[in-house]
């Protein structure tokens, strides 16, 4: 049970030609500038472009397959649009039934109450469109999408059009949807903040061809990639609270690699905490430090060392017990510490931020 | 007002209604289709559906009547076929008007399916909408305006045509002899008054419907209240 999508559209300018194996559940991320070929891609799953010869299957389902195309409306399928597309003359109500009155009955799995929980938008549901805020737009897109009962849940930058404030209002309510869904949804983005707090697959596009596809904290370690510039390289790590230190306000947060003391957000220990941790945030000795103020220090062996952005910056992947970590180190310390593939070294954490 | 006038009143409205209902039928569709299509076609489509705004009515009714008469390529044909052909009929006036009024169904018609975008059609086609049910649960409730301005407008140039009515049509009491005739008649023969009582009704019930087409329009607007 996984999702295959096989597509080749070729515009003037501009071709898309991918070849995707995913995951049958979880959030992947289509990661990639504008022109990538991103939204177009979202929009051959959905089936709101079929591109000829192309193939399409979600779990047990062929939506597409050579000249056999299942067109959108027969797709169980659901789509949020980056400016919502709520229909102005119904009311979110009306909206959100929109979609479920038209699903068989026998094929209904989500309720317009779960549906409605899971955005909270239950106090929205007499108002019209134009009177939501724009978040509120969104989250009602979503539950709208989610109403349909889809096997496949495709987002197209959906926190595109909202400024930070709105954004930090709804990505909480994606968190719990990543938690809470048992289908594979797609995720388009050009943020990478929104592909570390919410993805466990990352795709990257650029013009129309996959550079990369894989489990989101491989793909974010690779340095052959450009994701981001030197300030912003980083992993993400999904961890669990270990134990909480109430005196000095710390969790320590355990994966396969160690734990990392990190800033206590008040979860419990047993929960699962996304850590997203800066190359620039990370250094590298030798031996480890017992009189430094730096409290997170791992064990770790150097896979791949390359040049930065500037000749002065060095790249360090180092893997910590099978997970890569990307360590940003001045080339003249690299040297000094002979940092080559296979080295054993210490990996000094300045500060992991807890995602949430 | 004489028998001869409230008969002439029945034909306007009778012709103005079975018109109107014509355009709504076939304007619809070719609305539809010029929002939406990139065809080169489109663009030949626009400037014919146009022409009877800028053409003088009489041309329009001139080939018409060649058209629709005994001689000519639909009248003769009927006429061949044992029936009788259209010129100085209702059912050729209907034609005549169809196409006279033509762009003032398709044109507002037009640009309020521009408006509705192919989002909203979208979004229905992923909220398992097929291609009917978009169009009716989607597409007309958000271009109602756009219909209630096309078929007003539709119906009133109706009833104010002349040229064409003259042309194909004639004078026939009770058959093609319409308001705009009549008022024609009335002041030929110098019956000011009787000319006077038909035209001010006229302008006063054309104004009327305007003014309540554009406040309902202003008034509600496509979203909910």
């Amino acid at each position: 049970m996984s999702l295959r999508a096989r597509f080749r559209v070729a515009h003037p300018g501009f071709t898309l030609d991918v070849d995707l194996r995913l995951p049958a559940r979880g959030v992947t991320a289509l990661f990639g500038a504008s022109g990538s070929g991103k939204t177009t891609l979202l929009r051959c799953m959905a089936g709101l472009d079929i591109p000829p010869g192309g193939f399409l299957q979600v779990g047990n389902d062929t939506w597409q397959d050579g000249a056999f195309a299942l067109p959108a409306h027969r797709r169980a399928v659901g789509m949020v649009f980056q400016d919502a597309a709520l229909f102005p003359h119904l009311s979110v109500r009306d909206n959100l039934l929109f979609g479920l009155k038209r699903v068989p009955a026998a094929e209904q799995r989500v309720s317009l109450d779960e549906a409605v929980e899971l955005l909270g938008i239950g106090h929205l549901l007499a108002r019209g469109p134009e009177h939501l805020s724009g978040g509120e737009k969104q989250r009602v897109a979503i539950a709208r999408a989610l109403a349909v009962s889809p096997r496949l849940l495709l987002l197209d930058e959906p926190l595109a059009a909202l400024d930070v404030k709105r954004k930090r209002e709804i990505l909480p309510y994606l968190e719990r949807l990543h938690d809470a869904l048992a289908i594979p949804v797609v995720y388009v983005t050009h943020a990478m903040e929104e592909v570390a707090r919410l993805a466990d697959h990352l795709v990257v596009l650029e013009q129309g061809r996959v550079q990369a596809s894989g489990p989101l904290g491989s793909v974010l370690a690779r340095l052959d990639l450009p994701l981001q510039g030197d300030d912003d390289a980083g992993v993400v790590i999904d961890a669990a609270i270990t134990e909480r230190d109430t005196r000095w306000h710390l969790a320590r947060a355990a994966f396969a690699g160690g734990a990392l003391w990190v800033r206590d957000g008040g979860r419990d220990t047993g929960q699962r905490v996304r850590l997203r941790i800066l190359a620039r945030d990370v250094s590298l000795a030798l031996a480890p430090h017992a009189d430094s103020s730096i409290l997170n220090v791992l064990p770790g062996m150097v896979d791949e060392v390359v040049a930065g952005d500037h000749p002065a910056v060095t790249l360090v992947r180092v893997s910590a017990g099978g997970v890569p970590l990307l360590a940003r180190v001045t080339a003249k310390s690299a040297d000094a510490l002979g940092l080559a593939p296979g080295r054993e070294v210490w990996l000094q954490v300045k500060s992991a931020a807890v995602l949430e | 007002m004489g028998s001869s006038d409230w008969l002439a009143l029945r034909t306007t409205l009778e012709l103005a209604g079975v018109t109107t209902l014509v355009l709504v039928l076939l304007g619809t569709p070719l609305a539809w289709w010029m929002a939406r299509t990139r065809s080169r076609a489109a663009v030949v489509l626009e400037a014919v559906v146009a022409l009877p705004l800028v053409l003088p009515p009489t041309v329009l009714g001139f080939y018409l009547l060649l058209l629709l008469g005994p001689q000519g390529a639909i009248g003769g044909t009927l006429q061949s076929l044992g029936l009788y052909h259209l010129a100085f009929t209702f059912t050729g006036l209907v034609i005549a008007s169809t196409l006279y009024s033509l762009p003032f169904m398709v044109n507002p018609l037009r640009d309020a399916f521009a408006a509705v975008g192919t989002r909203m059609t979208e979004a229905a086609a992923t909220l398992r909408a097929g291609p009917w049910d978009r169009f009716v649960h989607v597409v007309l409730p958000l271009s109602r305006r756009g219909f209630l301005t096309a078929v007003t407008l539709t119906f009133a140039h109706t009833v104010g045509e002349f040229g064409v009515v003259l042309m194909v049509g004639g004078n026939i009491p009770g058959e093609t002899r319409v308001l705009s005739i009549a008022i024609y008649d009335h002041a030929e023969s110098m019956d000011y008054a009787a000319a006077h009582v038909l035209a001010g009704s006229l302008l006063a019930a054309s104004f009327l419907l305007l003014l309540v087409l554009y406040a309902i329009n202003r008034r509600h607007a496509v979203v909910r209240p």
